[in-house]
């Protein structure tokens, strides 16, 4: 079911913390589920040793499918029509991330009227590690 | 999710859903059940399904992680990924087969801090059995010109 043009406004924002201190094991358990055995994200020798990173790092999917929570909940999950980000930062073990979204602008179609987002993703010293924008068909 | 020829079966499976909507921390109603949806990342998952994919280990090859020593960096190993993008045009749900393609996309370089930074897109269309879209996907990826060297410091 989702949101009717009736309950969103365009300046509305939703702000969601999408995970407190972030664990390694975390980062392995989104590596089974995707596929995406990256050493980079699972191996904390290679990738200091090998790849010369401080540590291992998350999945920038990882971090863009919790973000995806903040504009399902709020629309729905049948809805999304787009959905596209930019990874602006890494996200390390330890870190807390929180996501904002934002009403843009809301647009008739012929179809149904959809609701254009931006998205924002800071970690817990307020660096942006995702930025992006979906756009959402609501009920007439 | 390399360029095959053929487009790959990917098998929507609910118990796979479960996990992927557990890794990401989301426990909508919508993500669980024999019915469940996928949330909108989880086409990523088919991954699993690709013979080629370079980021799983598989018995008998080479694996560029740590064993014994550190291991190496794989060409092209210091890539990361820039940007991702899905476009829509139905929700995914379990007990379907989606048909993946993946093509190239466009490529461009741009002068980073260090060095030229090389960017390159893979676009994936997924398909459902009648062979009607269900997601487009594209991946941009950026690859740092030259050796792996130290990283920036978190």
């Amino acid at each position: 079911m989702s949101l009717s043009s009736n309950d969103i406004k365009v300046g509305e924002t939703r702000e969601s913390v999408l995970v407190e201190d972030l664990k390694r094991t975390r980062i392995v358990q989104y590596a089974g589920a995707s596929g995406d055995f990256n050493p980079l994200h699972t191996d904390e020798r290679f990738a200091v040793e090998a790849a010369g990173y401080p540590g291992v790092f998350a999945h920038g999917m990882l971090s863009m499918g919790m973000t995806g929570r903040v504009l399902t909940d709020w629309v729905g999950p049948e809805s999304l029509l787009r959905y596209g980000v930019r990874f602006k930062a890494q996200v390390w073990p330890g870190d807390t991330l929180t996501a904002t979204v934002t009403v843009d602008s809301i647009d008739d179609t012929p179809d149904a009227p959809v609701a254009h987002f931006t998205l924002r993703t800071v970690n817990q010293n307020g660096v942006e590690v995702v930025t992006g924008t979906a756009a959402a068909r609501l009920e007439p | 999710m390399t360029g095959q020829p053929i487009p790959q079966p990917f098998p929507v499976e609910a118990g796979h859903i479960m996990m992927f909507a557990r890794a990401i921390g989301d426990e909508h109603p919508a993500y669980q059940g024999q019915s469940a949806l996928a949330p909108p990342t989880f086409t990523m998952a088919s991954a699993h399904y690709d013979p080629d994919y370079h980021l799983r280990p598989k018995p008998d090859e080479e694996w560029f992680g740590s064993g014994g020593g550190p291991g190496v960096m794989a060409e092209g190993g210091g890539g990361l990924h820039a940007e991702q993008h899905f476009e829509y045009h139905r929700p995914v749900r379990a007990g379907e087969t989606l048909y993946a393609h993946t093509v190239p996309g466009r490529s461009w370089e741009k002068q980073g801090r260090s060095g030229r930074l090389l960017f390159s897109e893979r676009v994936t269309e997924y398909r459902d059995a009648d062979g009607e879209p269900v997601v487009s996907a594209v991946t941009v990826a950026v690859v740092p010109e030259g050796p792996a060297t130290p990283k920036d410091a978190r």
